[in-house]
């Protein structure tokens, strides 16, 4: 909407672009000068804390360093390149990481489903919203606690649940390679499911009702009105939640810190920032860890360039 | 950090006002009375009502056993048997955890890094949105998307010479490495201040400078009390955001004294699980989620909102 206004500008500027520096008004020039002034603060923050450190990040990765011996007098090529990817913790955490988005899927599935109940407008619906968004502003370290507990195996409130209904004693959750990735996705999906809701329900509350009134009275099923109008047309909020779940699912990193002691059994829980953080802050390879960091951005930079090259050609809009 | 604000983060623009505008409500009136319910659809829609109040049941059901778990006594907590209720109710907890000085500390710590950080980056961040959208100079766009693009890039890219850097400058003993980066301004704040102002007309701008008013002036004393609303979500959303903060804290706190809120109750969660303190452990956390949530349903129909209209975008 706003952008109207900047591109007419952009097109006076245009009209004569020989006068743009010479013809410059001094008035113009003295503009340009504060809004300089004004936007200096960010620009500052961004060159040092996020340029500069990923520059550094770059060529850290080139050396053997730990942050005491000199970075430049170790330097070592593409060593630890080889060594990340020829370490098994590195493919470990690396599949963690993979398998706790099965959950991305799950939640964008009951997210769509529970919106679409939300938006038939039934009285007192919205409370229910706030208590489906309530996990999501919860703080993740509080929940991440909780969760620990829920998941306890002589105590915990499933354990519990299962015992009250068969008997029997439930798994041992956080201490079991394949039940402590089946928690941890119950967990964030559990997190997550909150935001995926609002989304959609934000996206269905943009079809226009004459869309369904028309199916109707052309005799579509339920199935073909979901199949035909409202899966195509929430397709660019399902995007955009698949693209942001993509991007934060690589950065999962509290809830592993929190609920478990160093990764869990045979490191089953570590994600690909929690091996980062070990290898950088437990065992002080710093070069090391700049190296895993360098391809995390590298993956980052992949989602987001599919995310700009794909969107146009897979998402269906209303035009 | 990122992750939090991420999602906490949302835009505040024109599309809000419009959300808000009187005659919406109106025209949904109109159209309810138009579309006639018929009995199916009415029994349709109280089996959807009981499956959504199910699975929200379900949603807050984990938080309403951690609150029960809080007031319960060690014995019922490892009796192993499924119960909700605290019996007998037992508050002590929560002023034992007040009285441990190392909580308190934690939720000083955190104030002490929310407030100049809201002040000074929230100063910095709407100046900056004010620039992008109301002030003409070259390069403008190309240096807004090149600030926008950070937004992409995760903490735990930057994480490690961050914290190079902060303790070559001696910054690790101190709150500073969680409070100056900040200052310089939020990205996500800027982005959408920049919209929200994009709905206020120019022309104000042009009277208040023939009447002699700096630009500063024109920021100062037009755009930023017709911002407020905006500006107030933003702000209440990058405060909750720095409430949760949990991995740069980690990572750049090493003195045990200088940790903050959510630092503290992990170290609770580590210490007290040995000694089976289950219900200290949930009220420590109860306390730490307490400010967000209050905020939440206060304002919960702004944040909702915000988070919204970030999809549609």
């Amino acid at each position: 909407m706003g952008d109207n206004k900047t591109a007419d500008k952009k097109n006076d500027k245009s009209k004569n672009p020989k006068r743009r520096t010479s013809g410059r008004s001094f008035m113009a020039i003295r503009e340009e000068r504060w809004a300089w002034l004004f936007i200096a603060a960010p620009f500052i923050g961004f060159m040092l804390f996020m340029a500069y450190p990923i520059v550094f990040s770059v060529i850290a990765s080139c050396s053997k360093w730990t942050g005491i011996n000199s970075l430049w007098d170790n330097m070592c090529g593409l060593e630890n390149y080889i060594a990340i990817f020829t370490d098994e913790k590195f493919w470990k955490s690396m599949g963690t990481t993979v398998i706790y988005m099965i959950g991305i899927p799950i939640g964008m599935i009951l997210g769509l489903f529970i919106a679409m109940g939300m938006n038939r407008k039934i009285p007192g619906v919205r409370l229910l919203t706030t208590m489906y968004y309530v996990p999501v502003v919860s703080s993740l370290v509080a929940v991440s606690i909780l969760w620990a507990w829920v998941f306890n195996y002589d105590y915990g409130l499933f354990n519990s649940i299962i015992k009250a209904l068969t008997g029997m004693h439930g798994p041992n959750w956080l201490g079991d390679e394949v039940m402590i990735k089946v928690a941890m996705i119950i967990f964030m999906t559990w997190k997550g499911l909150g935001t995926s809701i609002i989304l959609y329900l934000a996206g269905l509350q943009n079809i226009p009702r004459d869309y369904y009134e028309a199916a109707e009275l052309d005799g579509a099923s339920a199935w073909d009105r979901f199949k035909h109008i409202t899966f195509p047309l929430v397709s660019p909020v399902s995007f955009y939640i698949l693209v942001t779940s993509l991007i934060g699912g690589f950065q999962v990193f509290v809830e592993v810190q929190v609920m478990t002691t160093n990764g869990g059994i045979n490191y089953s829980a570590a994600t690909i920032v929690y091996y980062l953080y070990d290898k950088a802050f437990s065992n002080g390879q710093l070069g090391y860890g700049c190296g895993i960091a360098v391809i995390l951005a590298i993956i980052i930079f992949v989602i987001t360039a599919f995310n700009f090259m794909f969107q146009n050609r897979w998402v269906k809009t209303m035009d | 950090m990122d992750k939090d604000i991420k999602e906490a983060v949302s835009p505040q623009g024109q599309d809000t006002a419009k959300v808000k505008s009187p005659d919406a409500p109106k025209t949904t009136k109109v159209r309810f009375r138009r579309k006639r319910m018929s009995k199916g659809e009415r029994i349709a829609d109280i089996v959807i009502f009981i499956l959504l109040a199910i699975g929200a049941v379900i949603m807050v059901f984990p938080l309403i056993y951690m609150v029960a778990t809080s007031f319960m006594t060690k014995n019922q907590i490892l009796s192993g048997h499924l119960s909700i209720m605290p019996d007998p109710i037992l508050i002590g907890k929560y002023s034992e955890v007040l009285g441990k000085g190392q909580f308190i500390s934690g939720i000083i710590n955190t104030l002490k890094v929310e407030v100049p950080l809201l002040l000074i980056g929230g100063f910095t961040s709407s100046l900056a949105a004010f620039a992008f959208a109301k002030m003409n100079f070259r390069g403008k766009n190309a240096l807004f998307l090149a600030l926008l693009a950070t937004i992409m890039i995760p903490f735990a890219v930057t994480m490690i010479p961050q914290y190079v850097l902060f303790t070559k400058l001696h910054w690790t003993n101190s709150l500073a490495p969680l409070i100056i980066p900040g200052c310089f301004g939020n990205v996500s704040m800027i982005f959408f201040l920049r919209q929200n102002l994009f709905g206020i007309p120019g022309d104000l701008m042009d009277a208040a400078k023939l009447d002699g008013c700096s630009y500063f002036g024109c920021y100062w004393k037009i755009f930023l009390p017709l911002m407020k609303g905006a500006f107030g979500t933003q702000l209440m959303l990058w405060f909750m955001g720095i409430w949760n903060d949990y991995l740069a804290p980690t990572i750049f706190l090493r003195d045990e004294k200088l940790w903050t809120l959510q630092v503290v109750i992990r170290s609770f969660n580590s210490y007290y699980a040995i000694q089976s303190d289950y219900a200290l452990i949930m009220a420590a956390s109860v306390i730490a989620m307490l400010p967000t949530l209050i905020l939440f349903f206060t304002f919960q129909r702004v944040i909702v909102e915000s988070v919204a209209i970030s999809g549609i975008k």
